[in-house]
Order: structure tokens, then sequence, then C-alpha cells
């Protein structure tokens, strides 16, 4: 792992790179840029489309896919993975020299999904520390979006040193009735955003209590968890416990319910240099009734937070056990697991990466990256079979009777075509 | 209508693959005996709810008059069974403070509280088709069956509602009332047939019965001697027939022949490679299908009935279905191996639920597809003994059911 100084300021020689992916990424990377990120250090990688011209990010990389005529990846993350692929060298320039590498994309569909995993592994290679920041489809966008966000998380897991995951269902707790789904998209791109920034606090300013960045990774990289976050911020005299009450309000927490769960929690406070002592241990203190688990810790001074408090929270869960627990309404996870064709209710166990020498693994990388990254893709393709997107299934008899829709899936549709098992 | 001691019970099931009348009989000693049965195939359903009335009144005429001409009686009114889609079951809690002096909950308060835990929020389309109580509590303390006598501030109740779309039910109504037969009461098929397979002791230590059916699949949650979930799923037989008529790509009458000759709820090792091969009239073979791909289908649609229904047991919260065992029946219980399957999606015992209690015809009754229309014969048995209840008290004799469902 890369020595990575917690001083560095996120100026025009920062060793931080942001990657946004795909359409979910890149909206979320104006927001950022909005924010005063500079704009050299933000890549957009799109599989063409309008919000990569539009983009303010100073390198874009449209990929090209021929086979689609520059209609996008069409959903499939394989075309993206193969059109990134090709495009491994510029990526690799692109990389060279950073410390910090930000993935920052929406799962489910073909750009984001495909792409992503590519950038990781090509950052990795270069040296970098490279953190995911993701988030899983609706409910509602269907089992197959699911299926394809759950395969990229995984893969996406594999390349990157951390994950954090955003599940999108988590976000109706926060939206009213009548919040439209151009507003609801951008809560998410504003719940990434404020993600990517807490965290990047913890790289980029000088700490009063410091959090090692190997802490960090270990919390993130756990692949039996699945790591959530929460940022909140509060003003004026009683900003600590009002901070906690948005925490703990906190949707992507369940109410504090996540903490209790959580096997590893982080804590970041940044205030002004105003902040207390008394402040901080509150909040600690609240916090640490609050869950089991080892608490890692740390504040920061920033000058222009004024009066303000900001608390990052990170905490990773590991993955319930079928049987012992129930998934809860909206544990958008659990129905994740369920529905993945072929998977056994109880293998929900991953075994961990074999561990290999930091060294090793960048040998062994770099190999794979060199390899004539276009005639490995082309055999890959050959191998996969895909089905055709445009099939249109009729209901038979259940034709013209009501349809039985749980959960977004018509379920009058024969199984084996919704889950997409091959008969041969 | 009969009077009170003529005791002839008639259960009518209208369901979508078949329609089918049971006529009881309830003798002096107040044992029930199956007299008579009707069967006829249905037409006028989808789903569970009748799509041409024309065709279902025919349909049940048909079987009502088999079933008279069995009994050799003259039927005029039914228990009728429902189901669909448009049911909803909740448990619904009311809550009572006892106002006596001395703290003492009287019979005036138990049906007080009662009142309140029915007193339920719906919208103006919707019917209770039941409302069946569940354990008092009395100041908190779980788990009390009949709490008059007891001392408390403060006595609750839990009901599980069950209820569904007023026009929809109507629909079964008045189909039957066109035949000139009254309608005793409208049970919900998953309750009626939890009633045949389930014994008291099986209700007590917590049971789940699937009754898989032509167009629903109808579940019952029992814990404790009480109904703690009620659902209906909206797939069943037919979707199978349905998958393997497109997946085969064969016409829907053959894929439901093809459903009951080589049908399978598990994909085993052996069928690789088996082939299936369809003659015509002949005897001239005219297509080749694998019977591996036949039952992948089958187990892949069976499977996800399991799943669904495991993923609503889950989300109703308070209870854990883990021990409770499966008892299977409806048509669908037929499918070889479906108990397995669903032991390994429910993990829990699985087995196919027998027609317990009941005499008369045993061999010919016990199937699984009957368990709904034996039910509803039962339900009504219970019914009559609680309306003519006044002798059945007097002789100290309440039975489980006379206290567990009390009806709307």
């Amino acid at each position: 792992m890369i020595d990575n100084s917690p001083t560095a300021s996120p100026g025009s020689s920062t060793p931080l790179r942001l990657f946004g992916i795909g359409d979910a990424g890149i909206a979320t990377l104006e927001l950022l840029l909005s924010e005063g990120v500079s704009p050299e250090s933000c890549i957009a990688i799109n599989s063409g489309g309008p919000a990569l011209e539009n983009s303010r990010a100073q390198t874009k990389l449209p990929l090209e896919l021929r086979r689609l005529r520059g209609l996008g990846s069409g959903g499939d993350p394989e075309r993206g993975r193969q059109a990134a692929e090709e495009k491994t060298d510029e990526l690799k320039a692109i990389c060279l020299g950073a410390e910090v590498v930000f993935i920052i994309a929406g799962l489910g569909g073909g750009s984001g999904g495909g792409i992503s995993p590519v950038v990781a592994r090509v950052a990795k290679a270069a040296g970098a520390l490279v953190l995911g920041f993701v988030s899983l489809p609706f409910d509602c966008e269907g089992s197959r979006r699911q299926g394809l966000a759950e395969e990229s998380l995984e893969q996406l897991r594999e390349a990157a040193d951390g994950v954090v995951v955003l599940p999108n269902q988590k976000i109706f707790k926060l939206i009213e009735e009548n919040t439209t789904v151009m507003e609801t998209f951008r809560i998410t791109s504003r719940l990434l955003a404020d993600g990517v920034q807490g965290l990047w606090r913890l790289f980029s300013r000088k700490g009063l209590i410091e959090i090692p960045t190997a802490d960090l990774v270990d919390l993130l990289q756990d692949r039996n968890c699945q790591s959530f976050f929460a940022v909140a911020e509060a003003a004026g005299q009683d900003r600590a416990s009002k901070v906690l009450d948005k925490l703990l309000a906190h949707p992507l927490l369940d109410n504090g319910e996540a903490l209790c769960e959580s096997e590893n929690v982080l804590v970041s406070l940044t205030g002004g240099p105003g902040l207390t002592m008394a402040e901080v241990s509150r909040v600690m203190d609240h916090i640490k009734s609050r869950c089991a688990a080892p608490l890692t810790m740390g504040a920061y001074i920033e000058e222009q937070m004024g009066d303000r408090l900001a608390v990052t929270l990170v905490c990773s869960i590991p993955f319930k056990i079928e049987g012992t627990t129930g998934p809860r309404a909206g544990d958008l996870h659990s129905h994740l697991l369920d529905r993945k064709p072929g998977a056994k209710p109880t293998s929900r166990f991953v075994p961990p990466a074999p561990a290999l020498a930091p060294e090793q693994v960048e040998q062994l990388l770099s190999k794979q990256a060199r390899t004539r990254p276009n005639a490995r893709s082309k055999a890959l393709s050959r191998m996969r079979q895909t089905h055709l997107p445009l099939e249109i299934v009729s209901k038979g008899r259940f034709d013209k009777s009501e349809p039985t829709i749980h959960k977004g899936e018509d379920l009058d549709v024969p199984t084996y075509i919704r889950r997409g098992v091959p008969l041969n | 209508m009969f009077d009170s001691n003529s005791s002839i019970i008639v259960g009518l099931e209208i369901g979508t693959s078949k329609v089918c009348a049971v006529v009881g009989e309830v003798s002096a000693d107040r044992v029930l005996n199956v007299v008579g049965v009707g069967q006829s195939r249905s037409r006028g359903v989808r789903k569970g709810e009748i799509c041409d009335p024309s065709l279902c009144e025919e349909d049940v005429r048909q079987a009502i008059v088999e079933a008279e001409q069995m009994a050799d009686v003259e039927i005029r009114s039914v228990y009728l069974g429902v189901t669909g889609g448009h049911l909803r079951g909740f448990n619904n809690r009311g809550v009572h403070p006892v106002a006596s002096a001395d703290r003492e909950i009287s019979e005036l308060d138990v049906q007080d509280v009662i009142k309140n835990a029915k007193a339920i929020n719906l919208p103006a389309e919707n019917h209770v088709i039941h409302a069946i109580r569940q354990h008092f509590l009395v100041d908190g303390q779980d788990g009390i069956t009949n709490p008059v006598g007891m001392l408390g501030a403060r006595v609750e109740v839990d009901v599980h509602v069950l209820h569904g779309n007023l026009n929809r039910l109507q629909n079964a109504i008045r189909t039957v009332k066109g035949l000139q037969l009254e309608v005793d009461d409208i049970v919900f098929n998953g309750l009626a047939s939890s009633l045949t397979v389930l014994t008291s002791d099986q209700k007590e230590m917590g049971s789940l019965v699937i009754d898989i059916g032509g167009g629903t699949t109808d579940y019952v949650l029992y814990s404790n001697g009480i109904i703690k979930h009620t659902g209906v799923l909206a797939v069943g037989g037919d979707h199978v027939s349905n998958d393997l008529a497109y997946g085969l790509k064969v016409p829907l009458s053959r894929a439901e022949q093809l459903k009951i000759d080589h049908g399978c709820a598990l994909v085993e090792d052996s069928d690789k490679g088996q082939s299936i091969t369809l003659a015509n009239e002949l005897g001239m073979p005219v297509k080749v299908l694998s019977r591996e791909n036949l039952r992948r289908i089958m187990s892949l649609r069976l499977e996800e009935i399991f799943q669904l229904i495991a993923q609503d047991l889950e989300n109703s919260d308070a209870f854990s279905y883990e021990r409770s065992p499966v008892f299977l029946c409806g048509g669908g219980a037929r499918i070889p191996q479906i108990a397995k399957l669903a032991e390994q999606v429910l993990q829990v015992p699985a087995s196919i639920g027998k027609t317990n209690s009941i005499n008369g015809l045993k061999s010919a009754l016990d199937q699984p597809e009957f368990a709904t229309a034996i039910g509803l014969v039962k339900f009504g048995s219970f019914q009559q003994r609680k309306r003519g209840g006044r002798l059945s008290l007097s002789d100290g004799i309440k039975s489980t059911f006379g206290q567990l469902f009390k009806r709307a």
C-alpha cells in the first residue's frame, strides 16, 4: 500500500483522482465540481451521451462502442467492460502519480457496472489507493438490474481497496410522496458526493487525531461486510447534540440500527478551530453507547468550517446469514442475494481473497493488464453467451387477466425467463 | 332453510381448475360424515376469481347436481370458499380498560375488547371475511385464552383480519345465488384447507399449510393454536402449465398433460439427456422434448412460489416460522418431490397434508385437492355448533375452534 500523506491539499498537484463513471457517476462528479473540487482531478468516463459532453471535468474519456453506434452500453456490463479494457493505456496514464482514486458510479447499468471494475484494477495497478462509491438500483428497477449490480459490485470489490455502498432503496425514507424522479436521483448523487467529501477529508486534512489510512482500508476491505456511510452536519450552539440527532436519523443507518449490527465503526469529526474537546467526547460517547463494535475515531480542523461540525461515519455490517434474522423491509441487499439465480440460501459466506503481499498483487495485476487486453476481452466475450435483449414474452393464458405484480416483477412471465436460466 | 337440528352442510369451492361440492351430514352425536361429493371441470375462473360468470354457473350447477345425486339430498345452502390475489391479512390489536371497581374482567369486558379489535379502518370497497381471535393480553401478560374472571386493569386482544375487495367477493356469491342457492358464509380457501389437514395438536405446535391450487397458492400459519398469518399468492398450477407451454412450445392442453405425466418438482441427475416423445393420435412421433427442460421450468416456478411465501413470512414480523412443519395440499401437492422442494426452500420438514378427523368415503376423500371443500364443510359444522350453541355449552364441551374462530 502506498504511504498517503494526510497533509496534501486538494489543489492542482493533488495525488487525488475522482472518476465519475456512467451517467450517475458524472452527475455526482458535477455536484462535487460545483462545490469547489478542482476540475483537474476529475475524470468523466461514459459510453457516449450528453452527460459526458456537458461535464465540467477536465479529462473526459468517451468510450467507443462501435457495436451499438453510440447508443451507450445498452445496459450490458460486458460491453462496458470490453470498451474500458481497450482504453487501459489511457486510464493508466491518467492514474499515473495518483495516490488516492475515488470511483463514483451507479451500478446496475452497462457503463457504471462494466467500466468501474476495470478502472479500479488499472488504478490499483498504478499504485493508488482505490475507493469505490457506488449506488445500487431501486427495488422497482427489477431483478435483472439488481442482479447485474450485484455482480458488478462483487467485481469492484475484488478490484478496489474498498467499496462503500449506497442502496438507493433506502433513499425512500428520505423523500416525500411528491418528490420527482429527477429530484430523487439528485438526492442519491448528493449522498454519494457527501460520502466522497467526508472520506476525502480523512485523507487530506491535518488531523488533531488522525485515522491511519490502513485502518480505513481495513474497514472497507472486509469482503464479508457491506460498508455504509453517513454524513451529518450541524452548526450553532448545541451542534454536538444536533449532529448526533441527524446522524442517528440518517436513513442509511436505519435509524441507528445499523450501528448496533456493525462490526467496525469509523467516526471522523471535522470542525472549525473552535472545536472543543467536550464536543468531541460527547459525540463519541453517544456513538459508543449505541454500538458494541470497536470504534476508530479521528478529529480534523478545517478553517472554512466556521462554527459548523461535520461527522462522517463509516460502518461495516456483516452479511446476514439466512435464518438467524429475517431481512428488514427495505434491506435491499438481502433481497438481492435472495434473487441471485442459482444461489443456495445458506451459502452467503464469501471467502476472503487470498492474502498476497502488495508487491505480489501489483505484479500480478500489471501482468494481467499488459497481456494484450484486446485479445483477452475478445476471448472472454466469445466464451460468454448473451441472450437477446428484445425478447417479447407472451403471457399465454394470463394475457388478458390482471397481472400479478410482486416487487416490480410480473409473476405471470415464466420464472426461468425472468431469472435468465438457459434451457438447452 | 334447514331447521336447526337438520344437519346437512355443503361446502362449495369454485376453484380455477375444478368446482367441487362436498356434502357433509352431522349425525345426532355430532360426528361429521361426508355423504356426497360432486365435481366438475372449471372453465370460467382465472387465478381464483370468476372471469366468466355464465360458464362458471354451468360448472357449479353440474357439481351441485352430482353431489345431490350422490348424497341423495337437496342442497339449499352452501359454505362458499373464496380466494384471490386481492385478499389481505393482517393482525390488529384492541385495547379495553377494565372499568369495574374490583378489577375483575367480566364477559362484557371481553366482548368490548373484541369489538375494539374488530373496529378496523378499511376502504369502503373492502370487506372483512374473517376476524379471527388470537390471544388475550391482561396488563401486558401474553398468551391468555380466556381472561374472564382474571384480575387486571387493561385487557387487550389480537385479531387476525382477512379482508378483500367486496365486488370481487360478490361475483362468486352472485353466481351461487343465481342457482337459487343460499350462501351461509364465505370462507377463505386457505383457512378451510388448514382445518382439513391439521389436528389441534399440530395447530398448537405451529404449522404452515400451503394449498397450491390451480390459480392461487393460499397459505395459513398457525402458532400456539392460533392463526398468525394468512396469505394468497396469485400463482399456481396454471402458471406451471403456462410456463411449460411457453418454454416447450406446445399447446396449453398438451402442457397440462405433460405436467401431469412427466412433471417433477426437482431436477434430478437422471433427467439429464432424457427426452420425451410426443405422438399424434396415430401414434406417430411428432415432437421430441427434453425432460430436463420440462422439469427445470417446473422446478424454478415452484421454487419461486415457496421463496415468495418464505419472504412474506419473514416480512410479517413477530414470528419466525422456523420450527413449524409444512403441510402441502391442493392439486399442486400431487407433483412428485414437491415436499422435498418445499423442505429445501423453507428449511423445515414438509409433508403432504392428510385429511383428518372426518368420516365417510375415507379413501376417496383423502386426496390433497379435496382439502378445501372438506374444510368448508368442517367450518360449517363448527359454525352450526356455535349457532345452536346453547346445547354444546351446557355440555361443557367447547371445541378449540369455538374458542378460536369468532365470526365478525
